[in-house]
């Protein structure tokens, strides 16, 4: 043995013979797994089929190939996919993202929900051509992700130890951007409690939100125990993505970003289009999961 | 316990562009090939469909298609005065990870190499004198012209049915194509793209200026094409969603779309995936390598011996596959001596932003590669000698993308959020434009790629470590490009104008390219390059390494081109060479 390898199999397919029919899943066994993951596919925390430790020993048995593969060392427990003589696909296996649907909080306590929706109005305010972050979804959005594959750092290199590098040696915090988010808000209430006469920022004025908000970006405002700067560039990034991403996310509802900016969204064919030069493109916007009329 | 498998002949590490070529020509030569890839298959109809290819937060923010810093990932410092941290989540640059490797989420812009860039040092000396290059700085000729490469230039782009207009045919010098260009055998495989509005406006302009404005070559392609493996490209739809995307309508350039169909039919090819080799063995001369250790993706680790083992990793995973084997003498920045990590470098390029009141540009239309671009300010195309700096890069407007989380553009007095973020996003998303220059980044005795003391991956292996800086050189190159740049752009006719020239300290977190080079190189002599010409190891005969790891330094082009044509170089080397005569290529 070269290297100490992990206990846990990061495996992320299995391949399973259901009838004549070969079925992939993809499955998440270990934090190591190697390959495609949706990030939607699993942002609502539903379970993914097969996902249980117990579940793979068994899948791993019935580890078989279909005639587009075969195992070159069938007495041996080789665990590859055998690629040969064909495309190793059947019908329908790709991953599609899992359409995100308004409800109660996942991650977010209601406290700090609303929290997020006072601070995304104000990153995004409503304005009467276009309504504001909280509007269009934005801490709906980040709530999903963060309680998704986003929120937990997922695939990322967490390993310690951990120091304050230089700005340009990137983020070095050793927090999920989910626990990022829980700190800075509880220390944000604790900050906006203490200066505004004990109330929360959903409660201050826009004004004082602004101020607030500012504060944070220039590093004026200090959070307890945390960077509230970098709380406010998470946050800022978060909000943006909310407002244009393609609304089966949960943001970007009825597609505001992107009529506000003129955005066609999931259109895949502009042949027609490319040399009709200072024209508006006259289409409205689609998105991945289509539009309602 | 490692398991050993039946021997095979070929070994090929990685199946990405260089993996997927080699590997059809070999197999074409009768050998038995074995691939073996760290990631997923991938294919358009269940990978990229545009059911859901369109979808800027998945591949885009989230780099869905790319390797997971978990599994493995670098360390980086500016200087070796600072201690390397880990790269955590990717950021300028972005590692692939699956079949067809960095082939399904280019941008598949396919520039050729100037004549000159192959044989850089000589030709600088001989023009400016020893003493105009920096001292520390390390370029070198590559040990080939570009009239070797030629014919290998040409079979690439005829593998991917290039869209373009050559500029140089046989000597000859062709209107509306780029008149730098070495010259080339025959015209491009199909003709430009369409141009929007952006493009065409910066072209005419250039061209008032009494530039030469000419279309960026491209893989994403105008017309239908099949190419002579008898595989089918179809037309690109200017879709927006190419760059870190791979293409729902079969029009981009891959492996995938390419040579794949072709050789998954061929008896004598297997692929094996999610299978991450960790070592390449030697036998006990440590003269020869004896095949390569791979764990799948159970954790199995299984040994595969091989006549022929071919490197095919991406520049960095190869640099750090050598490293980890121990096959050839790492490089000591101290000493200036060794050559596994020597001559890392990357790419410089920079920007200018231009605000309009009359205009849509309607920035979606558009495909990784569509452009109109100018090369008068590339590699040595202009006189060095009152500037002070040597290199140089194509610029233009190129119109990769609309997307919104990406690309929304304010001026940049704005506020960051807040009214009038929000206002000046609205006003200026369709009549804003930016457009860029791409330049050259050549080594330097400090820049190198070593093993990390304090950071492993999941196996325990250390993490390779990254020390480079921008040098003043490439600073001031890139100010005197984008001043360029910059006049042609104020000729649009923008109401305001902004200029991003590169600036110090490098930054690992802001996306630039994925043109990492270096780190293996190839040359003229065991003592400064780590490969002979046709890319061999000087110390392990059979072992030959591929992509950009080979080049000495980076020219100001894209460097896939002449990645894949040095594939199909190194091909023929072995099927014409190597295979009658097993050993080193070149004797010293
Ligand atoms: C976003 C992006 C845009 C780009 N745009 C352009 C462009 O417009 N023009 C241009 O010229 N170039 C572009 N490039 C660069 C281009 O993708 C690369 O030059 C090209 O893919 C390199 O080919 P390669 O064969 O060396 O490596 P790749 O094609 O990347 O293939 C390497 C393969 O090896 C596998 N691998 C790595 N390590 C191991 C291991 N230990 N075991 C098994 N398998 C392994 C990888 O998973 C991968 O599949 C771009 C790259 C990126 C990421
Ligand atoms: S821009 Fe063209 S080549 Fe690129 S993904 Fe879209 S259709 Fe494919």
């Amino acid at each position: 043995m070269l290297f100490s390898v992990d206990a846990s199999p990061p495996w992320n397919f299995v391949f399973t013979i259901q009838g004549s029919t070969m079925v992939a899943k993809e499955i998440r066994l270990s934090a190591n797994a190697i390959g495609k993951i949706a990030p939607g596919a699993h942002s609502t925390g539903e379970g993914i089929p097969g996902s249980s430790r117990s579940d793979f020993g068994m899948r791993r048995r019935q580890f078989l190939v279909s005639t587009a593969m075969t195992l070159v060392f069938s007495a041996t427990s080789a665990q590859a996919l055998v690629v040969k003589d064909g495309l190793p696909w059947p019908p329908s296996a790709g991953t599609p993202p899992t359409t995100i649907h308004p409800g109660p909080w996942v991650y977010f306590t209601p406290e700090e929900g609303a929290v997020v929706e006072a601070l995304v109005d104000r990153l995004i305010p409503p304005d009467p051509q276009t309504p504001g972050g909280k509007d269009a979804g934005c801490a709906v959005f980040i709530d999903r992700q963060l309680a998704g594959s986003y929120g937990s750092a997922e695939g990322l290199y967490m390993h310690g130890p951990f120091a304050d590098g230089t700005p340009e040696q990137g983020d070095q915090s050793p927090l999920t951007p989910a626990a990022r988010y829980r700190q800075a808000l509880a220390a944000l209430d604790k900050y906006c409690r203490a200066a505004y006469a004990g109330k929360p920022f959903a409660q201050i004025s826009d004004d004082e939100k602004d101020k607030v908000l500012s504060g944070l970006e220039k590093d004026e405002v200090q959070l307890e125990g945390t960077s509230g700067r970098a709380f406010f560039e998470y946050l800022l990034q978060n909000t943006r993505e909310g407002f244009f991403a393609d609304p089966v996310y949960g943001g970007n509802r009825d597609m505001v970003g992107w009529k506000m900016v003129g955005f066609p969204g999931a259109r895949y064919d502009y042949r027609d289009w490319v040399e009709r030069h200072n024209e508006r493109y006259p289409l409205p916007p689609v998105g991945i999961a289509g539009r309602r009329e | 316990m490692t398991r050993k498998l039946p021997a095979t002949d070929v070994v090929i590490v990685g199946l990405g562009w260089t993996g997927s070529i080699l590997a059809h020509e070999l197999t074409g030569a009768g050998l038995n090939v074995v691939a073996i890839e760290r990631g997923p298959w991938r294919d358009t109809a269940t990978d990229f469909p545009p059911a859901y290819a369109q979808d800027e937060l998945r591949y885009r923010i989230r780099h869905d298609l790319f390797l997971r810093p978990e599994q493995l990932t670098m360390t980086f410092r500016n200087n070796a005065s600072q201690t390397a941290l880990p790269i955590r989540s990717w950021g300028s640059f972005m590692p692939p990870n699956g079949v067809g490797g960095g082939g399904v989420h280019w941008n598949a812009e396919t520039w050729r190499f100037l004549p000159s860039d192959f044989e850089l040092r000589t030709h600088l000396v001989g023009r400016y004198g020893e003493k105009f290059l920096p001292e520390d700085m390390t370029i070198q000729d590559w040990g080939i012209t570009y009239d070797d490469l030629e014919p290998h230039y040409d079979k690439f782009e005829y593998l991917c049915g290039t869209s373009g207009k050559a500029g140089n045919i046989r000597g000859l010098i062709q209107a509306g194509g780029n008149p730098f260009e070495g010259a080339r055998s025959r015209e491009y495989p199909t003709p430009p793209q369409k141009q929007p509005y952006g493009p065409t406006l910066f072209a005419q302009a250039a061209q008032g200026m009494g530039y030469k404005p000419f279309p960026q070559p491209s893989g994403n392609l105008s017309q239908p094409y099949t190419n002579p493996l008898g595989v089918t490209i179809g037309p690109c739809t200017y879709c927006g969603f190419c760059e870190w995307f791979g293409c729902g309508n079969y029009s981009k350039a891959s492996p995938q779309t390419t040579i794949l169909p072709a050789l998954i039919r061929r008896p004598n090819f297997e692929a094996r995936t999610q299978c991450e080799v960790s070592k390449i063995n030697l036998d006990k001369s440590g003269k020869r390598a004896s095949g390569v250790t791979y764990v799948d993706s159970s954790g199995n680790e299984w040994e595969q011996p091989a006549d022929l083992v071919l490197l095919c990793a991406f520049q960095l995973f190869n640099v750090q596959l050598l490293l980890t084997s121990g096959i050839g003498k790492p490089y000591d920045p101290r000493a200036g001596e060794g050559v596994i990590g020597r001559n890392y470098s990357y790419q410089v390029t920079s920007s200018v932003g231009a605000f309009f009141d009359d205009k849509i540009f309607n920035p979606f239309i558009a495909s990784g590669s569509i452009g109109m671009c100018i090369d008068e300010f590339n590699g040595d195309n202009f006189d060095h000698g009152p500037h002070g700096f040597v290199g140089g890069g194509y610029m233009g407007a190129v119109q990769t993308n609309g997307r919104p989380i990406q690309t929304a553009r304010t001026p940049r007095a704005t506020p960051r959020w807040g009214a009038e973020w929000k206002k000046a996003v609205a006003k200026s998303y369709l009549s804003s434009y930016e457009s860029v220059t791409h330049g050259s980044c050549y080594s330097y005795r400090d820049v190198h790629l070593d093993l990390d003391p304090t950071y492993t991956d999941r196996f325990g292996r250390k993490l390779m470590r990254l020390t480079f800086d921008f040098h003043d050189n490439e600073l001031k190159m890139s100010t005197y490009l984008t001043d360029r740049l910059a006049e042609v752009v104020q000729k649009m006719g923008p109401r305001q104008l902004e200029k991003h020239p590169r600036r110090g300290p490098y930054d690992v977190t802001v996306y630039q390219t994925t043109h990492t080079c270096g780190g293996a190189i190839m040359g003229v002599e065991p003592k400064t390059s780590a490969l002979n010409r046709y890319l061999q190891s000087w110390d392990v005969p059979n072992l030959f390494v591929m992509g950009a790891t080979a080049f000495p330094q980076n020219p100001g082009y894209n460097p896939t081109d002449t990645v894949g044509a040095l594939a199909y170089w190194t091909a023929d080397a072995i099927v014409n060479r190597y295979l009658k005569s097993p050993g080193p290529l070149v004797q010293i």
